[in-house]
């Protein structure tokens, strides 16, 4: 079953959909409101819950009292720790397949509060007006404990964490010698930077309903990033067999890492449907998308030493981050810095503070988005001591091999984006002083810095069922999160088979398919396109088989690699009228359905011997008004080295998002927690402010050519994070350039700027 | 911190009786009971099973319940379906003729104006009723009245670059409701 | 939502005497009041719906002002021609509040009693005197980065969260409101009142009454006004600060001044020593930062609203600017 993993030619038709802007296909259902999300299945027993959360911090719960809300007629149950039944008992038993090091969090455990809005009691109602207003009955009193929310408050007791979850590395050791050669550089920055905690907020709210059906078994309709980390998860925790439960998650709606884990909605609904025998949904309310996963609140320092040509000398990166009492969670935030650029004397500093939070998650680009900007703002600020244009400092430093570990990139064209990207915006027309460029009462600033993220592969499977009709189906259990996976995903088969498109249906979300990993941190296109690349060459060996067998075929004797496939074609490369369709193939050989399945691997050996990423370059403008301080990003362009773009329309999509992301990253997005209450206190999208579209200008994306046929059997890296990783330092710095005042902690709001401009 | 929410009323209010609600729904009549307390977006998603209109707050902040109402748009969420008895409601499920997708619909598509595609359906209604309403010529006044419209997914430049494809059909003062 | 029962009101009277009960609310757009009742934040055992009552018009008045009725859509009254010709600073004011959407549901009485957007206010889980009185302020100490600077308590420091009533004060806009006792007209200055030692009480209303319009005098500043609101990101935000400014020049010479601020305190805040401040005085930006300094006098900040007392005085420096340069003067 499993694919010799080899390196490969690109792709053989240049005509095929690979590399076409085509519209996504899903897009039809998402325009029309046919496409249904986790809390829109119903059957016609199904009850609805409402989870109440912690209104403290941390102690315990001294009391609960439903008697109230089980009086009203139509409630059916409220679930505490009090009644919940015995469940797994080991912590494995609750791991999933993005859990960091520790024990996972397990909802309606015992009387334990670890964190504000957890989780306490489910209430499973007829309908869910009546959920909610039983919620409000449930009457809990609480022995609190003194708790510690205040990162800063606390970053004396950190620790240095482990590899303590997958894709993330310890920071490599300090190499040269660091300290001295900092303070031997001639120019020197040292700054300290915060990035405030952040919420995923997708827009649609985490949401499960769980289908019970006649024979017992169950359809969990969830909202999630990886359908069959949920299956086994659920599978685990209530001690089901695998066959007694499918988890299905066609569409979703946005996650950007809160679906990475299984949340407790999941829980909540699982447990109310195996324990009532009936159908329930459990949706989160807007405030309690709040009560789990968050991009970490972080403390770095930068330290650059530089000669006085802008070579490095020395560069020192620390950051503290948050985590909860019982995970560690890490995303490490440092080790770009030491692979980004040539620097003989680098430390890298990785530490974590324990808090009475829920465990941080991923979200969009973790780390990098944090890290990069950092240093990105550092080589600012370097570049402005030096009298040094910043896209020439880069330059100056370009790493040629990976710094970290010394092994080449499998392919790097940072410098075609820099250039593409800084011709595009014209950068070479910029004055470099403060405050030299004003229109009217608005200060205009550009700002520039450098992206990086890591392009990752894990493993995956697929299925091709190509039928006499010249249809193929193709599945694999990944997920497309408004990524264009069904898109994209679709074009790579109808590329691997030459079929036009409308022929090619692909399908995902659903636990019962071929294996897939979860859909994060751009990994899917390699990860999932190289199983459905790998599935299709399989197909195509069996349309060859089978064509060569028929009596007089034009193809017999004629090698595999010797026939293209297209416009639903076997044809010979070299005599294009010698061709048959592949229905006359399957009807001629008497083949109803060619089915086969497949498993991709990474280039194990290539990837033990490259540092395989992406690599952005991003270009920002700003206007600022001189007397009240507000902040409009008026201009971005993003050029892009990701690989080969596999669809260039919603590729761009990717990016344009991510850049809006790095807009509220940098200018908006901040969970303000009251720590005396140890609770996050603007828990909605009224007071969490995330980028509306009067903050968004026109976002020119532009995607540099780059060839790499190590990374995958596709040649393209993937899109979704990269997107984001210098935005904010873009933006900084060009609040720098416009302004005159240099604002180091995130998000940039209008009263840090003016507090700069008194 | 002590649980302040305590002071209940001590015995509480049983739920309250369904009442006759007629709406007109995508030109369809409807007579529903329902509590009183029921929204019109719960009435529209969990009543009448059209879950195109979206739920993404619930508190009137994110705009992806938006429906037309009597060809206004309006945020379901925050108005209840009593509220609205003997009106005619529009939702993205009522802009598709046949099978014939709505100029917005279509521009939707071929823009990529959308990414997950959850808050899409109260962005295309919105646009509908920005289109209704004529007070958008320019870009930047479109970006302002979308944006009681949010995307996480950050599709707005896209959107915007759709709904001017669609208000150049329409023309600005055109109906956008069917 | 706790149960409530729901009732369609056939006439003012009919609402004005359903209304007598206790536990009963009005409901017109529904806006906040239903999002208040999700969140638990309210709990009125009974809706009297007036959205249907004919007092939506927008009409003359005998005085040559306007009467906005009280169930007038803000979106409808933002868009009247004579709103935007005669109040260009009430319309801009609107248009900067809320979204497209909830302006078309949201109504002018309404508005006037929108609650705070505190953010202890929302969560029950946390102390608030205006929610729950005697629980104390969570504000204070807490997280209040978009808390009041003017006129707050040591029992609240909420802020009034409207757009429209900033420019209704400035404007010395007068409520009309029906009530048990009949009928009677409130200066708008006194319909808000500062929180003091009963913050859970935000207007000078009765139980019972029922705001019918909102009269504007004949003078509206129509040459010299603007709104200026400054938030945390472009559109669809609460004001950090907000500004209505109106005057009438002589020639460079201010010869009255409005100015009311929104964002700062429990209520729009006016204050008649600025603006005495501002009159006879050359428009420049030196007289406008003296009459700022008038206003912001008392002024306190807390740990994260400190910035306001600068941004507010910037405000309406620029506010003030822009009126006298008819920034914010109706289109030709």
């Amino acid at each position: 079953m499993i694919a010799i993993p080899s390196i490969p030619g690109f792709l053989k038709e240049p005509n095929g959909p690979i590399g076409k802007p085509v519209n996504r296909v899903d897009g039809r259902k998402k325009v029309t409101g046919d496409a249904h999300y986790a809390a829109e299945f119903t059957l016609p027993d199904l009850a609805h819950g409402f989870i109440v959360s912690s209104a403290i911090a941390r102690g315990r719960i001294t009391r609960i009292d439903t008697a109230a809300a089980l009086a009203l007629p139509g409630v059916i149950h409220v679930f505490t720790h009090e009644n919940r039944p015995s469940l797994a008992w080991f912590d494995r038993k609750w791991k999933d397949d993005d859990a960091p090091k520790g024990a996972p969090f397990r909802p309606l455990y015992d009387a334990e509060i670890h964190h504000a809005l957890q989780p306490v009691a489910l209430v499973i109602a007829e309908s869910f007006e009546l959920a909610r207003y039983a919620a409000r009955l449930v009457h809990i009193e609480y022995e609190a404990a003194p708790h510690q929310t205040d990162l800063r408050a606390n970053r004396a007791n950190s620790f240095t964490p482990g590899k303590d979850k997958g894709g993330f590395q310890p920071p490599p050791k300090p190499r040269g010698n660091p300290e001295q050669a900092f303070l031997d550089s001639p120019v020197q920055v040292d700054s300290e930077f915060t990035q405030a905690a952040e919420y995923h907020n997708p827009m649609e709210m985490h949401a499960t309903t769980v289908l019970h059906h006649d024979d017992g078994t169950l359809t969990v309709h969830d909202k999630t990033q990886g359908a069959q980390n949920c299956h086994t998860y659920v599978c685990n925790v209530f001690g089901l067999a695998k066959s007694a439960v499918r988890v299905m998650s066609p569409f979703v709606g946005g996650a950007f890492g809160s679906g990475l884990r299984p949340q407790h909605q999941l829980f909540m609904a699982m447990l109310a449907a195996t324990q009532l025998k009936r159908s329930v949904r459990v949706e989160l309310s807007r405030p309690q998308m709040f009560s789990f996963g968050h991009r970490p609140e972080t403390i770095q320092r930068v330290a650059l030493g530089a000669d006085r040509d802008g070579t490095l000398r020395a560069l020192i990166h620390e950051a503290v981050q948050e985590s909860s009492q019982h995970e560690n969670y890490v995303e490490v935030v440092v080790n770009w810095s030491g692979q980004q650029y040539a620097c003989d004397n680098v430390r890298l500093d990785y530490t974590l503070t324990r808090l009475d939070v829920h465990t941080p998650l991923d979200q969009r680009a973790p780390g990098a988005a944090t890290g990069v900007p950092a240093l990105e703002i550092a080589m600012d600020e370097l570049a402005v001591k030096l009298g040094m244009d910043p896209l020439e400092l880069r330059l100056k430093n370009y790493a040629e091999t990976d710094p970290n570990t010394g092994n080449p990139f499998s392919s790097k064209e940072l410098r075609a984006c820099f250039r593409h990207g800084a011709e595009r915006f014209g950068w070479a027309r910029r004055n470099p002083a403060p405050r030299s460029m004003r229109e009217g009462r608005e200060l205009i600033g550009w700002g520039m810095a450098a992206g990086v993220w890591d392009a990752m592969q894990g493993q995956a499977a697929a299925k091709a069922v190509l039928g006499v009709d010249g249809k193929l189906v193709v599945s694999s259990a990944t997920a497309d999160i408004g990524t264009g996976t069904y898109t994209v995903m679709t074009q790579i088969a109808a590329d691997g088979l030459g079929l036009p498109v409308e022929e090619v249906t692909f399908c995902l979300g659903d636990s019962s398919l071929p294996t897939a990993p979860i859909e994060g941190g751009s990994w899917t296109v390699s990860t999932v396109g190289s199983a459905v690349k790998a599935v299709c060459d399989r197909v195509r060996s069996q349309l060859v088989t089978l064509a060569g067998k028929l009596d007089d075929s034009p193809l017999k004797g004629v090698a595999e690699e010797d026939i293209l496939f297209a416009d639903g074609h076997l044809i010979v490369r070299d005599d294009r009228s010698r061709r048959l369709s592949i229905t006359d193939v399957m009807r001629g050989s008497g083949t109803l359905s060619i089915e086969e399945e497949a498993r991709a691997l990474p280039y194990l050996l290539a990837r033990a011997r490259h540092t395989f990423a992406t690599h952005s370059a991003v270009f920002v403008e700003v206007r600022v008004d001189e007397d009240l301080g507000t902040i409009r990003v008026a201009r971005v362009v993003s050029a892009i080295a990701a690989g080969r773009i596999i669809n260039p329309k919603t590729a761009r999509s990717q990016i344009q998002g991510a850049v809006v992301w790095g807009i509220g990253m940098g200018l908006e997005e901040e969970a303000f927690t009251d720590h005396r209450l140890g609770r996050v206190m603007n828990h909605d999208y009224a007071e969490y402010h995330v980028p509306v579209n009067a903050d968004v200008p026109e976002i020119d994306v532009l995607f540099v050519e780059e060839h790499d046929d190590m990374v995958n059997a596709l040649g393209a890296k993937g899109v979704g994070e990269i997107g984001i990783v210098g935005v904010p330092a873009a933006i900084a710095n060009a609040i720098h350039h416009a302004t005159g005042v240099r604002v180091r902690d995130f998000p940039i709001t209008l009263d840090k700027v003016l507090a700069g401009l008194r | 911190m002590a649980q302040l929410n305590a002071s209940l009323r001590p015995a509480p209010a049983p739920p309250p009786e369904p009442i006759p609600v007629t709406l007109n729904v995508n030109g369809v009549e409807r007579t529903l009971h329902l509590a009183p307390w029921t929204t019109l977006l719960d009435a529209l998603r969990l009543h009448l099973d059209l879950t195109g209109t979206k739920k993404g707050c619930d508190h009137g902040q994110c705009g992806a319940c938006t429906v037309l109402v009597d060809g206004r748009r309006i945020n379901a969420c925050l108005t209840l379906a009593a509220m609205q008895d003997g009106r005619k409601v529009t939702t993205i499920e009522g802009l598709t003729t046949g099978d014939s997708l709505h100029p917005l619909q279509e521009a939707f598509i071929e823009h990529d104006a959308f990414q997950c595609g959850y808050c899409t359906p109260g962005q295309i209604c919105s646009a509908a009723g920005l289109i209704a309403e004529g007070k958008a010529t320019t870009d930047d006044e479109i970006r302002e009245l979308m944006s009681g419209n949010l995307c996480r997914c950050g599709a707005y430049p896209n959107i915007v670059a759709a709904i001017r494809q669609a208000m150049a059909i329409a023309g600005p003062k055109a109906e956008g409701a069917p | 939502m706790r149960s409530f029962t729901y009732a369609r009101a056939g006439s003012a009277a009919d609402a004005v005497g359903r209304a007598g009960a206790t536990g009963m609310a009005f409901v017109a757009g529904g806006t906040n009041l239903l999002d208040l009742m999700k969140a638990d934040v309210l709990r009125p055992e009974g809706l009297v719906d007036i959205s249907r009552l004919p007092l939506d018009r927008i009409e003359e008045t005998a005085d040559g002002g306007l009467r906005l009725g009280a169930l007038a859509r803000n979106a409808d009254t933002a868009y009247d021609d004579r709103v935007q010709t005669r109040y260009p600073m009430l319309s801009m004011a609107i248009l900067a509040g809320a979204s497209a959407q909830l302006r078309n549901m949201a109504t002018n009485g309404g508005n006037l009693l929108q609650r705070t957007r505190c953010y202890y206010f929302y969560d029950t889980a946390t102390p608030c005197n205006k929610r729950e009185p005697g629980s104390g302020c969570g504000a204070i100490g807490g997280v209040n980065r978009i808390h009041a600077i003017l006129g707050a308590s040591d029992r609240c420091i909420a802020v009034h969260p409207s757009d429209l009533c900033v420019a209704l004060a400035a404007l010395d806009a007068v409520v009309q409101v029906t009530g048990p006792e009949g009928e009677r007209s409130i200066p708008f200055a006194e319909f808000h009142r500062l929180p003091g030692d009963r913050p859970e009480i935000d207007t000078t209303l009765q139980p019972g009454d029922l705001v019918t319009s909102i009269d504007l005098p004949a003078k509206g500043f129509a040459e010299h006004s603007t709104y200026l609101k400054i938030r945390d990101r472009a559109s669809y935000a609460f004001a950090l600060v907000s500004v209505a400014a109106g005057l009438e020049m002589d020639g460079g010479t201010v010869r009255e001044a409005r100015l009311a601020l929104g964002g700062v305190a429990h209520k729009p805040w006016r204050d008649p020593e600025a603006e005495a401040a501002l009159v006879g005085k050359p428009a420049t930006p030196d007289s406008f930062r003296a009459a700022a300094r008038v206003l912001l006098r008392d002024a306190k900040g807390h740990e994260h609203n400190s910035f306001k007392i600068d941004l507010a005085e910037r405000a309406i420096v620029r506010a003030l600017t822009d009126a006298a340069e008819r920034k914010g003067a109706p289109r030709p």
